[in-house]
């Protein structure tokens, strides 16, 4: 592998943006796709695929056996609503790989000693979200039930194809929800990729069991590999052998 | 996973090595690209097949230098040393390798993967 073609590899991970390196394993040539230039590739059926599902591994190509080494950025977990759900919901958001961050103006909620080891941004949506690259490989929970922070938040959510986006409220909030998004502009197909209410029904009671509903349902979102859904964005790849 | 007392110098062992194994596939390549620019000679392995119970998942990387020193893991600690010696031979003569370890295969390699399983790893120089 030339230096140059890791270089640049290392500067797409860190933008986070997908790529794959093809390495033909006979002659030890290798090169470097970026996730912007698939579709114009001689391999473009198969390296869509990859990126897709996200796994490496061997394939055959014109030129012969090539590895295909898969890179998409790891996944990160974005919540409004530094509350008592989200106490749980961080620390188990880590452990599953996540990046986590905390977004909530209410300065007395987003404080650093209820969330130790997590990033929390005491600032509004508006400000606070747009730095931290939300994208198709982030899952997005709103979970403050104030619709001047969760609403702005969601739309920002949905404008930027988050994988998973839920919203915390009953089917009556969620109704209320559902006219102010309309009334903004937001489409239904739009408004349809909220999972509300959130969380695989379990039977949560306790915000800490809320929590393990919310993360079950992301992580079948995640998982849900080949899920040819029209209205929902497909489940983007997360590599497991970056962990 | 062997059980260490707290506070014994082979638990503080532990946990470095556990450290290193642990990087994510981010850092080793970063570091694969530090070491290289900081004029390291420098070796990447890549686990390319697994068939059986593989310990790492195909992908994982292990980084290497001239030194020896290593970086990442292929194996979870079964074959990395293995690896290492050959990554410097590929290091030497800048062809790639592709290395196969497994229980079944004694005569080729004495190196085997104590849980069943059968890895290829791809082992080529960055230049």
């Amino acid at each position: 592998m030339k230096l140059n073609l890791l270089s640049t590899l290392n500067a797409e991970r860190a933008a986070r943006r997908a790529a794959i390196v093809i390495t033909n394993v006979a002659s030890g040539k290798s090169r470097l796709v970026k996730a912007a230039d698939v579709a114009t590739d001689q391999l473009r059926a198969l390296l869509a695929e990859r990126l897709r599902t996200g796994k490496s591994g061997m394939a055959d190509s014109p030129d012969g056996r090539v590895f295909l080494t898969v890179y998409v950025p790891a996944p990160q977990l974005v919540i409004t609503g530094a509350v008592h759900i989200s106490q749980t919901l961080a620390p188990i958001g880590k452990l599953l790989g996540y990046d986590v961050t905390i977004v909530d103006p209410r300065t007395a909620f987003a404080s650093i000693e209820r969330f130790p080891d997590v990033k929390v941004i005491a600032e509004w949506p508006d400000k606070a979200l747009p730095p931290l690259g939300i994208d198709h490989y982030t899952a997005f929970v709103a979970l403050t039930h104030d619709p001047k922070i969760d609403d702005p938040a969601l739309t920002h959510a949905l404008a930027r194809d988050c994988f998973y986006i839920g919203a915390l409220g009953s089917k009556k909030t969620h109704g209320r929800r559902v006219a102010r998004l309309k009334e903004q502009g937001l489409s239904d197909a739009d408004i349809a990729r909220i999972h509300a209410p959130i969380g695989l029904d379990i039977g949560a009671v306790s915000p800490a069991e809320i929590a393990v509903a919310i993360m079950a349902e992301i992580t079948a979102r995640l998982r849900a590999e080949g899920e040819a859904d029209a209205d929902s964005a497909p489940a983007p790849a997360i590599a497991r052998a970056a962990s | 996973m062997a059980y260490f007392k707290p506070y014994s110098p082979l638990a503080i062992r532990a946990k470095h090595s556990e450290a290193h194994m642990l990087a994510t596939n981010d850092d080793i390549l970063k570091a694969a690209e530090d070491w290289r620019k900081g004029g390291r000679e420098v070796a990447l392995a890549t686990v390319v097949e697994t068939w059986g119970s593989a310990p790492r998942p195909v992908g994982s990387n292990l980084v290497i230098d001239g030194e020896g020193n290593f970086l990442g893991s292929v194996s979870g600690g079964c074959v990395e040393g293995a690896v290492v010696t050959e990554a410097l031979d590929v290091i030497d003569s800048g062809q790639p390798k592709m290395l196969e370890f497994g229980v079944a295969d004694e005569t080729a390699w004495k190196v085997g993967l104590s849980c069943g399983g059968t890895i290829r790893v791809y082992v080529e120089k960055v230049e």
